[in-house]
């Protein structure tokens, strides 16, 4: 229970840390949001106003100490560009965002993983060698490219699905799903199909045979549950990443998600519209990592018990 | 009623790899009568876990029996199907692993991966199976059962995990026990505890117990009938005493040699030159002869038979054959 505890409490550390170094560096970054919002024709004595009242002529550590107590006390800022707090954006954002991050990866872990056993059971067989084929293209094939083919060959050329997510409801979302999850995928079967095969080996595995145990019961059983430990840390950061947001299939299908703001504040030189979506998203990748170890050490009792 | 618990008869089992194949168990036969511990024992890589192995009919991918027969009172194992084969494991032949380290799994509690046994072949409730275990455990002397019920294998001494190993195999009554080097991995003292524990069930469960060990002293203390393999082939075989009296192939009385010996002042053990053969590439004749410090002209040509010197005791040597 303590590790837990330490755990949580080196989180929050991390995600101070997180914070000032996303605040040095959108404060290094050439660009002057003021600028972008007023042209380049205005005033000097116009511009300077605009400063002092956006409290950027304040020092540094002061602007920051500002920035962090309202981000603890909810208030992430207000949007240069949109003009309507960033909290309320990212919240309007967000749900778009997990409907495609769950979806990508239900997608994603139930391809994945049955793939993955069936290529370790039959390791070097046909299924094998067809899936591992498959899941190399699906870990180097970028997003963009599945994106835009599945998006070319099934929503313009078949007509089976919108090409534009945007308001087209769960139909949607299929194509969206399948290009980001193909990934993770590839990755999920390539890491279950090595660790159960790893597990396979195992002494214990031969135990559970000369128990009197057949073929399945012994998969299901005995190797899965020592096989999953790593797929399942894997599947935590994956699915924080991908609610973290996905820029360019969201924008691929235009999908208002959280990548999506974040490329409307880079091009809006928004500092705290963007400080707030990456602050966002840092926060569930690391949370993601959390909850990762969490469950690790709940279902490993090797490591349950060192605690 | 039938007086063998096993009969092997011309066991052929081999691995096929990419360089051909490797008979790692050549025409091996012997049998196990009922209620008795016979040992095999032999160095690493002569073909001993493999024999333990083929008898389970669990031998690992690319290995596979060849030819042979295994039956087991009466019932020919080799030509069961897999389902029926399942039926037999854990039920009427367990097996014991050296390695009680790694032959439990680590994230399931010791006393459920008991139960699953009891489960699999006895159609009783979950609640009549884990009393079933205590019962057990408390027979291969596990203090605290139902506490130890609860453990990970990781939280047991070595010891004690070899236990549960042990409660795992006899739990159905089996008719037969493969314990292979259930010992090598223990401390010494901790070996005795077992091997005491082996022989009390069997005069109390009746099981009949193949020990694989390369440890004659093991072998001594429990045997009652031993066979020494070699290269793939049994190249003795002869009552324990027998054989520790007079042995008659220059491997096996190598064997006795290579231990260390309270009695007599030795500085330096003796040893058996070079190494077990490759098996991919047997030497022509008896697959010992380049180890061997008596061989002779006939030694290179041909492979000996295995003969009976003695009424019980079967050799195979051209030279022990001849009375050498």
């Amino acid at each position: 229970m303590s590790n837990i505890i330490r755990r949580i409490g080196q989180t929050v550390v991390i995600l101070l840390g997180v914070a000032l170094l996303i605040f040095i560096m959108l404060r290094i970054i050439p660009g002057n949001a003021i600028v972008t919002m007023m042209g380049e024709h205005a005033n000097a004595e116009a511009i300077e106003r605009m400063t002092a009242e956006l409290g950027l002529d304040q020092p540094f550590y002061v602007q920051f100490w500002r920035y962090i107590t309202g981000v603890f006390s909810g208030d992430l800022g207000t949007s240069y560009s949109l003009n309507r707090p960033v909290g309320e954006l990212i919240a309007t954002s967000f749900p778009n965002t997990a409907r495609l991050a769950i979806a990508a990866a239900l997608f994603a872990w139930v391809l994945g993983i049955v793939c993955g056993i069936i290529a370790a059971v039959r390791k070097n067989g046909i299924l094998d060698h067809l899936f591992m084929g498959v899941s190399l293209l699906g870990v180097s094939v970028p997003v963009f490219m599945v994106a835009m083919v599945l998006q070319y060959l099934l929503a313009y050329k078949l007509d089976l699905f919108p090409i534009s997510s945007g308001n087209a409801g769960a139909i949607g979302y299929v194509l969206p799903a399948i290009a980001l999850g193909w990934n993770s995928a590839g990755s999920i079967a390539r890491l279950t199909r090595s660790t159960l095969a790893e597990v396979l080996q195992e002494d214990y595995i031969d135990t559970a045979r000369a128990k009197g145990l057949r073929r399945l019961p012994v998969i299901t059983r005995h190797a899965l549950r020592n096989a999953v430990l790593p797929v399942i840390t894997m599947m935590a950061v994956q699915l924080s990443s991908l609610l973290s947001g996905a820029v360019i299939c969201e924008t691929v299908f235009s999908i208002n998600g959280i990548g999506r703001l974040a490329v409307q504040a880079i091009e809006g030189r928004d500092i705290p519209l963007l400080q707030g979506t990456i602050l966002f998203s840092t926060a569930l990748v690391i949370l993601g990592n959390l909850v990762a170890d969490c469950l690790y050490s709940l279902l490993d009792p090797r490591i349950r018990k060192e605690v | 009623m039938e007086k063998t618990t096993l009969n092997v008869e011309h066991l052929c089992a081999s691995f096929f790899t990419d360089h051909g194949e490797i008979r790692a168990v050549n025409d091996v036969s012997f049998q196990v009568p009922k209620r008795s511990i016979i040992g095999i024992v032999g160095e690493s890589g002569c073909g001993k876990s493999m024999t333990a192995r083929s008898i389970m009919r669990l031998i690992k991918y690319p290995g596979k029996i060849v030819s042979g027969s295994i039956s087991l009172v009466g019932k020919e194992l080799t030509a069961l199907s897999e389902t029926e084969m399942s039926n037999v494991r854990g039920e009427e032949i367990s097996l014991i692993f050296q390695e009680p380290m790694t032959s439990l799994n680590p994230v399931m509690k010791v006393g459920k991966q008991v139960r699953e046994v009891v489960l699999l072949h006895r159609r009783v409730t979950k609640k009549e199976a884990k009393a079933e275990v205590l019962r057990m455990f408390e027979k291969v002397g596990i203090s605290e059962p139902e506490k130890r019920y609860e453990c990970y294998p990781h939280e047991l001494s070595g010891g004690l995990r070899q236990r549960v190993m042990i409660a795992m195999a006899m739990i159905c009554r089996p008719k037969l026990l493969i314990a292979d080097e259930p010992t090598t991995a223990l401390d010494v003292t901790v070996e005795a505890q077992i091997l005491e524990l082996m022989k009390n069930l069997r005069d109390e469960i009746g099981t009949s117990i193949i020990l694989i060990s390369h440890n004659l002293g093991v072998v001594a203390e429990l045997c009652d009938y031993v066979h020494v393999m070699y290269a793939g082939r049994i190249v003795e075989q002869a009552e324990t005493f027998e054989l520790f009296d007079h042995p008659r192939h220059p491997y096996t009385v190598g064997l006795m040699n290579a231990r260390a010996s309270l009695e007599q002042q030795q500085t330096v053990l003796d040893t058996i030159p070079g190494t077990v053969p490759n098996l991919a590439a047997l030497p022509e004749g008896c697959s010992f002869a380049p180890r061997c410090a008596q061989c002779g002209g006939r030694c290179h040509e041909c492979v000996p038979e295995l003969t009976e010197v003695l009424p019980g005791h079967f050799v195979r040597c051209h030279l022990a054959q001849q009375g050498v």
